[in-house]
């Protein structure tokens, strides 16, 4: 517990538990709307854009939440006007990132170590002001599904039938899009551009394992994501291990013992 | 009162006209059956009335207002043609989903949280599905998964039920009970009702009227008009006709 005086830890615990709670509450509704690769796609478009915040001498953050709300947007647009699936939407946008990123990378003299902590993250050098925008930003996802959470739910389940009760369905879509571009471009503080899209999908799949009903699938989905922050942290701490990935394998393990569980009751 | 009024009506999809020049009307306690071949536009007509498509030109008119401005969807219930996409990994129970219809209704202030549990009771006990209220929807056979849809859209108690094929995944039993349970709806409410079936032989047992589309509008009436019509008999034959009437008639 000595580790809690630290002011490194404790901004990486505050922030960490923040971006989980985030990260499994919207996790939950894009694998329900199998638009699970979004994290991915909108990942490595924040790659580019990082990319090209350092070549340009921009803080990336700065460049990395617009270019991903306008990438957000342009994947909806293009499912819905231009008649292009989910998937291949964001695998286009994706594309164009990464192209975009190392395009930049390479004219700014290669991988550089400012592009490297980019990819694989580092929440332990978190600074006070990336502190207070992730509890700022959380605050505000996790206020705006709060608001439209039955519009939402009903969305998830049956979007047909949730236009013909009124629902502005196209602006919910919307608000679901630009939520999640700011989830990525906050996770890629705390697990790293190449793993975004594992904090985003862990913790709904395992609460998919056990949950019985939606409610109780947002409580699994963000205790198991918020424990697999904290424990993933002082692990990485006590066995000195790259403190994205060790967040990420706590959260497997969750994964794995809540398969376990529901092979376990399926066989009995 | 006119519940439904459809003028002119023309709709496209994927480039191509499915709906052209459709005008009728339906007024309070009708009880319709939508028939027609596959892919004459029953589909996209109840969705353009209940605003999930947009026309390309005409007027569609709900419980006397356009439907543009009108906000009263808690008077709508919808049963879509979508069981077979249903996720059956969604996690919801039952009681979750048969609550997702109140959303229309629990925008507008003043809805108390009793109010809420006495609609989601009353509905499951109308659908003869009380005792599997926690189960998850994907745990369900199609007949029972279909029930709890239908008690999603008439949790409201609304006074206008438009169903997409709501008999295609019931077995015989559950397919009575549920016609029974719109027929009582619409004789002791006064609820009125749209079907889009297939199953045109059996349709005349519950419908007072007929909707016959084919791009257009190719019959509507009541049934006796339908019966008598020597130009629907050119179009379905002797026989269909004949089986059709003789239902009605018991």
């Amino acid at each position: 517990m000595e580790y809690l005086q630290y002011g490194f830890i404790q901004r990486a615990l505050i922030s960490g538990v923040f971006i989980a709670l985030i990260c499994s509450t919207l996790g939950v509704l894009i694998v329900l709307r199998r638009l699970s690769l979004i994290g991915d796609g909108l990942a490595h478009v924040t790659f580019g854009s990082v990319a090209l915040g350092l070549a340009l001498r921009i803080y990336p953050l700065y460049i990395t939440l617009p270019i991903a709300l306008v990438s957000s947007l342009a994947i909806l647009k293009m499912t819905e006007r231009a008649r292009v699936m989910g998937d291949a939407a964001i695998g286009v946008v994706s594309s164009i990132g990464i192209a975009g990123g190392v395009i930049l990378a390479s004219m700014a003299g290669g991988f550089n170590v400012d592009l490297f902590s980019y990819l694989f993250g580092n929440i332990l050098a978190i600074s006070r002001e990336e502190t207070i925008l992730s509890i700022i930003l959380s605050v505000i996802v996790l206020g705006v599904i709060l608001c439209y959470y039955h519009e939402i739910l009903s969305i998830t389940f049956d979007e047909e039938s949730a236009r013909a009760s009124g629902i502005k369905t196209d602006r919910i879509n919307k608000i679901l899009v630009i939520l999640t571009a700011v989830t990525v471009v906050l996770t890629m503080n705390v697990v790293g551009i190449m793993l975004i899209s594992a904090l985003l999908i862990l913790p709904a799949v395992t609460a998919f394992q056990i949950a019985r009903g939606f409610k109780s699938s947002l409580v699994i989905s963000a205790v198991t994501s918020v424990l697999s922050v904290i424990l993933g942290i002082f692990i990485s701490i006590a066995v000195n291990l790259p403190t994205g990935a060790t967040i990420v394998l706590t959260n497997f393990f969750f994964f794995m013992a809540a398969f376990l569980t529901r092979l376990g009751k399926d066989h009995l | 009162m006119k519940i439904i009024e459809v003028e002119n009506l023309r709709s496209r999809y994927n480039g191509l006209n499915v709906l052209d020049d459709i005008t009728f009307s339906v007024s309070e306690g009708d009880y319709i059956g939508l028939v027609g071949p596959n892919g004459s536009g029953k589909t996209t007509l109840i969705k353009n009335i209940l605003g999930i498509l947009r026309p390309e030109s005409g007027q569609i008119r709900l419980f006397g207002q356009d439907r543009s401005e009108f906000h009263a969807w808690y008077r709508v219930g919808y049963l879509p043609q979508r069981l077979s996409s249903l996720n059956p990994g969604f996690p919801s129970t039952v009681e979750e989903i048969v609550a997702l219809g109140l959303i229309s209704r629990k925008r507008r202030s003043g809805y108390s949280v009793d109010a809420y549990r006495d609609a989601v009771e009353k509905a499951l006990h109308m659908l003869n599905i009380s005792d599997i209220r926690k189960k998850k929807i994907g745990e369900l056979s199609g007949g029972q998964q279909q029930r709890v849809l239908i008690a999603r859209a008439i949790i409201n108690e609304p006074d206008l039920i438009i169903l997409d094929e709501p008999a295609a995944a019931l077995d015989p039993e559950t397919r009575e009970q549920s016609y029974a349970l719109l027929t009582h709806l619409n004789r002791q409410k006064n609820v009125t009702i749209m079907l889009v079936t297939h199953d045109i032989g059996s349709i005349g047992q519950y419908a007072n009227k007929l909707l016959l589309v084919d791009r257009r509008v190719v019959f509507y009436g009541s049934f006796d008009e339908f019966c008598s019509s020597i130009h629907i008999t050119d179009l379905f034959g002797t026989h269909s006709q004949h089986v059709i009437c003789h239902r009605h008639e018991f």
